[in-house]
């Protein structure tokens, strides 16, 4: 059986194809002026956070394998999707990543060591949600895109949506897979984002796999078109080609910003790694598909561009090289040393104010881990009777 | 979208009025929306129409439609969208329409909304209110008379609370609404009409959110009651009176976290204890109070704590839920039980 969504026919929003190469196709004026901004430093700027993030990947998967992480779910393939996504941003812009954006943490600033947190197994969140404007890590497949739009409709009740003032004016990006679109939060995000006419883009990256599982078994209907019946336009492009990413998402970000609604972006790319350090993709997709989206690998093409366009000297390239290099160190140190702190944490931030029964739970914890006698009745009262209970 | 809701110069009513349970909880609602500009109500058909049950009455027209919001028909598009909300600065305060009807809000409440504070370390959390009337004996058709309290008191991160009387109503509503915590304030529908003194005036601190009540002072037996089953309490307590039995009546008002120094003292003094619920008896609030009372009041216990409430069967139709509802009879069978140990 045919799917649409194998690609053929339908359009793909590309500025540069896989060799490096700028192209002029109808009706894509509009994406090429929005590209024309990138400069060879901003090109550079963007190549770099690609690279960065590429370096990181390999050295978090190689904690993994050394037993440093519990997990690690790579996002190789995908640089240019996040990188370029994310450098449409503008600071009081606000991202809602599912868990593998690493590239658009990385353009964010969040701290690289802090990235790693989570997948440590040392923390469930890893850093502050409102220093980067970037909320932490969403593991339920889907449920964060309902809330950025409830951030979104926070926003327009701040009225820093349409005020024509670009220091001010901000919107949402969200951030999902293709497995994600089949879940009913992200179709209520439309209908909520439709209806409010919020200032949210919606950022699909299908990377073709929801672990084992086809985008071909997760829909019939390319996805770029998912938010067509919720009155929400979409635009499918080269998820591989950083200038047409970031040209989608600058011009999805400033209908958002002007008060003129939310957009779908179906970024089509492929990951090429494991779904996370636990996987076997050998047991579901062949050397042969690999094979040919390595050959669309895309820090390859923006590097074919920049050489084409003469904008990778040496110096940079050197600079970049030692870049990655003190990424790589600090993240192989420094991960090693993430711990949660006292086992007492645990009891921390459950509640904002005092709640009785985590209260209970820690003093009698904090008993038994002291070596002190049996605590007796859980509760702070004292026991009726001396031999109290037992635990 | 106006930035600020056009609305008239509210004065707010003051002094003690006779309320309504549902009158009692709009009246907080509207304290809290006058008090607080980052208030928002959310829910289906809350707005023109007030709620399925009016506790909104009015409110839209108040405070606009920016601040008392007519959602889609989603669940957890409401508890999704409140949680971006809450973590953008707003309180909102969502209305889920009957108990039955938030499961498709499950996922969000308790994977997302009970550990953003924890996960995050405390850097952000997400004070959202989620109003669940909940209880039988209305006559309702399925899905409308549950009593789920007890799956979200499993659930750590959320607090749950039930008020029994017009007047907790009315400040438990400010203070949930005013907790840093997410509050799960499930609505006793069943006693919506019944009506109450109300101290316009009361203050709001955090107190209802913790602390357990006792309505009725007794030495032989304590009865623990919370939400629509206090009234049956403290009907019961009537009755044994009659029979020359004193019964304290203690209503919980929290059942996340359970007060338990106030059930304990009680039936330190009273030496038994029956809990009386509507939802299933079976891993429920009853079954956590009989532990944590058997626990510390080992050697005051004259009898096993005893529970009355629903059987392990789906809410049967509305033409039995009579025989399935908690009734002072069946308390007062569970009473003679305690006594004959």
């Amino acid at each position: 059986m045919k799917h649409e969504t194998d690609g053929g026919d339908v359009p793909l929003l590309q500025l540069l194809t896989p060799d490096g190469t700028r192209v002029t196709t109808r009706g894509t004026k509009q994406y090429r002026d929005l590209a024309a901004d990138l400069t060879p430093d901003r090109l550079r700027a963007m190549y770099h956070d690609m690279v960065l993030t590429r370096r990181f990947d390999e050295e978090a998967t190689a904690l993994q394998r050394q037993g440093e992480l519990a997990l690690y779910a790579p996002a190789r393939g995908q640089e240019a999707a996040q990188v370029g996504s994310a450098h449409a941003l503008r600071p009081q812009d606000y991202v809602f990543p599912s868990y593998r954006e690493h590239g658009v943490l990385q353009v964010r600033g969040v701290d690289p060591v802090d990235r790693l947190r989570f997948y440590r197994g040392s923390d469930h969140g890893g850093w502050d949600p409102n220093e980067h404007n970037v909320q932490m890590y969403t593991v339920v497949i889907g449920a964060q895109a309902l809330h950025a739009v409830g951030y979104a409709m926070g926003m327009q009740r701040d009225g820093v949506v349409g005020t024509g003032d670009d220091a001010v004016d901000a919107a949402v990006v969200t951030y999902f897979g293709d497995g994600a679109t089949s879940q009913g939060d992200v179709s209520e995000a439309l209908v909520f984002a439709s209806v409010n006419n919020s200032p949210v883009v919606f950022f699909c990256q299908n990377n073709q796999w929801a672990i084992s599982v086809p985008t071909s078994k997760q829909t019939k209907v390319p996805l770029y078109r998912r938010g067509e019946g919720f009155g929400v336009p979409g635009v499918r492009v080269d998820g591989n080609d950083v200038l047409a990413v970031y040209a989608a998402t600058t011009e999805a970000l400033q209908r958002a910003r002007r008060g003129d609604g939310p957009t779908f972006i179906e970024a089509y790319t492929y990951r090429m790694g494991a779904h996370t350090t636990s996987d076997d993709p050998t047991r579901y997709r062949t050397s042969e598909q690999e094979e040919l989206w390595a050959g669309r690998d895309p820090i390859a093409r923006l590097e074919a561009l920049l050489r084409a366009e003469g904008a990778l000297d040496e110096a940079f390239l050197t600079d970049l090289a030692a870049d990655a290099e003190v990424l790589a160190e600090r993240v192989r140190t420094e991960t090693r040393k993430l711990h949660p702190g006292s086992a007492t944490t645990i009891f921390d931030d459950v509640y904002a104010t005092p709640h009785s029964i985590v209260a209970e739970d820690r003093a009698w914890f904090e008993s038994f881990e002291a070596g002190e006698p049996p605590a007796g009745p859980v509760s702070a009262h004292t026991p009726a009777h001396p031999q109290g209970g037992t635990r | 979208m106006t930035t600020t809701a056009e609305r008239r110069e509210t004065t707010m009513p003051s002094g003690t009025r006779t309320l309504t349970l549902a009158k009692a909880i709009n009246e907080g609602l509207r304290r809290a929306l006058a008090n607080d500009p980052k208030v928002l109500l959310m829910g289906e058909d809350i707005g023109p129409l007030g709620g399925v049950f009016r506790v909104t009455d009015g409110l839209q027209e108040e405070f606009g439609e920016d601040r008392v919001v007519d959602t889609p028909l989603a669940e957890s598009g409401i508890l999704g969208t409140a949680i971006g909300l809450a973590l953008r600065g707003y309180r909102p305060v969502c209305e889920i329409q009957f108990d039955g009807f938030v499961f498709p809000a499950f996922n969000q409440i308790t994977t997302q909304l009970a550990k953003l504070r924890y996960r995050s370390r405390g850097a952000v959390g997400a004070p959202v209110v989620v109003r669940i009337p909940y209880g039988g004996g209305i006559g309702a058709v399925e899905h409308h008379s549950e009593s789920p309290e007890a799956l979200f008191a499993h659930t750590p991160g959320l607090r749950i609370v039930t008020p029994a009387t017009p007047q907790d109503a009315y400040t438990m509503i400010q203070e949930a609404i005013t907790s840093p915590d997410p509050v799960i304030f499930f609505e006793p529908k069943g006693r919506y009409w019944s009506k109450g003194e109300v101290d316009l005036d009361a203050p709001v601190g955090s107190a209802t959110l913790n602390a357990a009540k006792v309505v009725r002072a007794g030495t032989d037996v304590t009865l623990v009651a919370y939400g629509p089953t206090v009234a049956t309490a403290l009907k019961s307590a009537e009755a044994l009176e009659v029979e020359g039995r004193s019964a304290e009546v203690v209503d919980l008002r929290a059942i996340s976290p359970i007060d338990t120094a106030t059930i304990v003292d009680s039936v330190r003094k009273t030496g038994r204890c029956v809990v009386i619920h509507e939802a299933p008896m079976y891993f429920g609030a009853g079954a956590e109070i009989a532990a944590r009372v058997t626990e510390e009041c080992f050697y005051s216990l004259e009898a096993p704590v005893l529970r009355v409430g629903g059987f392990h069967i789906p809410y049967p139709v509305a033409k039995l839920e009579h025989d399935y509802l908690p009734s002072v009879d069946r308390v007062l069978d569970a009473v003679d039980r305690a006594f004959a140990h």
